[in-house]
């Protein structure tokens, strides 16, 4: 199925945004995820599967002023 | 004797350095962290961005700071609606590390000026979901005492444009600020060079905000500690009270016992 992260698409295989998170190498409690335009919260990254056509944005603290 | 107790206190919290600094235009992480630890500053700015899916070698800012000495100040920067505002400060706040919000609603590209009505919206928002917010906004004291009375936990009005250098431009809006609201003001924006800083706090200011004015110096670190000391000397200026303004000369020497 494929899915868009942070604007881009890509092809996966179906899986929790936690499973997601974990195959992208990327730190649960570093960032925070948004979900078609919902805050998604923390406690339910692994309970929430991914669909086909889903929008996700990982979003994390850079230098800034 | 700089005073031990003159706490900045913000939404309950107490700060013992009135210098905030921003993390961003630095030439590495190490000089900013370098950088941050010789301003003294306690509450740190940081943006709220995409994480680079591809290119998974960059370093994360979060491995470089120490949460337990600093308080996160996530900001809004790039937002230009009330609405893209929102959206960020509630990522920011998922991220799970910070109540405290700086909330910048951009009006312009150029002059990166704030769009107040966006912002006034923005804030109503924030405040009722929780949020500390400090809003980044002009020397306009109508729209500061507006910020106020809908629950910011301060504010924070502009000195110049951001990365100006161009200092304190209008002196008497701020005083005036000071006067209108009972929340701590804030100087975020065009602060250049220490005197900046140091004006500000002679001004009566709660404290001041600052990144280019470090970053962008030839050397960032010497900066922050300049910045550092000239918050420091102008607060302790402030309290110190003055003297006035005069036209003409007032002898400091006495006048008897001159030798003729």
């Amino acid at each position: 199925m494929r899915i868009f992260v942070n604007g881009e698409e890509h092809a996966i295989e179906p899986l929790s945004v936690l499973g997601y998170l974990e195959e992208i190498e990327i730190e649960p409690h570093r960032v925070a995820v948004e979900l078609n335009l919902e805050i998604l919260p923390k406690g339910e990254y692994g309970t929430t599967q991914l669909k086909d056509g889903d929008r996700i944005e990982i979003v994390h603290f850079v230098g800034g002023g | 004797m700089e005073n031990r107790s003159d706490k900045l206190t913000i939404a309950g919290r107490e700060f013992s350095s009135r210098l905030m600094v921003g993390t961003g235009k630095y030439a590495s992480m190490e000089q900013m962290v370098r950088a941050i630890e010789a301003s003294g500053a306690e509450i740190i700015t940081v943006a709220v961005r995409r994480v680079n899916i591809s290119d998974r070698s960059r370093e994360s800012l979060l491995d470089h700071i120490d949460l337990k000495k600093y308080t996160l100040l996530p900001n809004t920067a790039g937002c230009y609606t009330a609405d893209d505002a929102i959206r960020t400060c509630r990522m920011a706040r998922e991220a799970g590390l910070s109540d405290f919000v700086k909330l910048e609603v951009l009006g312009d590209e150029k002059t990166l000026f704030p769009d107040n009505e966006e912002l006034l919206m923005a804030a109503k928002v924030l405040v009722q979901e929780g949020f500390t917010v400090l809003p980044y906004t002009s020397d306009d004291p109508i729209v500061c005492k507006k910020l106020e009375e809908i629950g910011c936990a301060a504010v924070m009005p502009l000195g110049a444009p951001i990365g100006s250098g161009l200092g304190i431009r209008n002196p008497y809006n701020i005083r005036i600020i000071l006067d209108t609201v009972s929340v701590p003001v804030i100087v975020d924006a065009g602060v250049g060079t220490a005197s900046d800083a140091a004006i500000a706090m002679e001004l009566g200011c709660d404290g001041v905000l600052m990144n280019t004015g470090i970053a962008g110096a030839k050397d960032p670190i010497a900066m922050a500690e300049a910045m550092n000391l000239a918050v420091r000397a102008g607060r302790l200026a402030y309290l110190a009270g003055r003297i006035p303004k005069k036209l003409y000369a007032t002898a400091s020497s006495p006048i008897e016992g001159i030798i003729e």
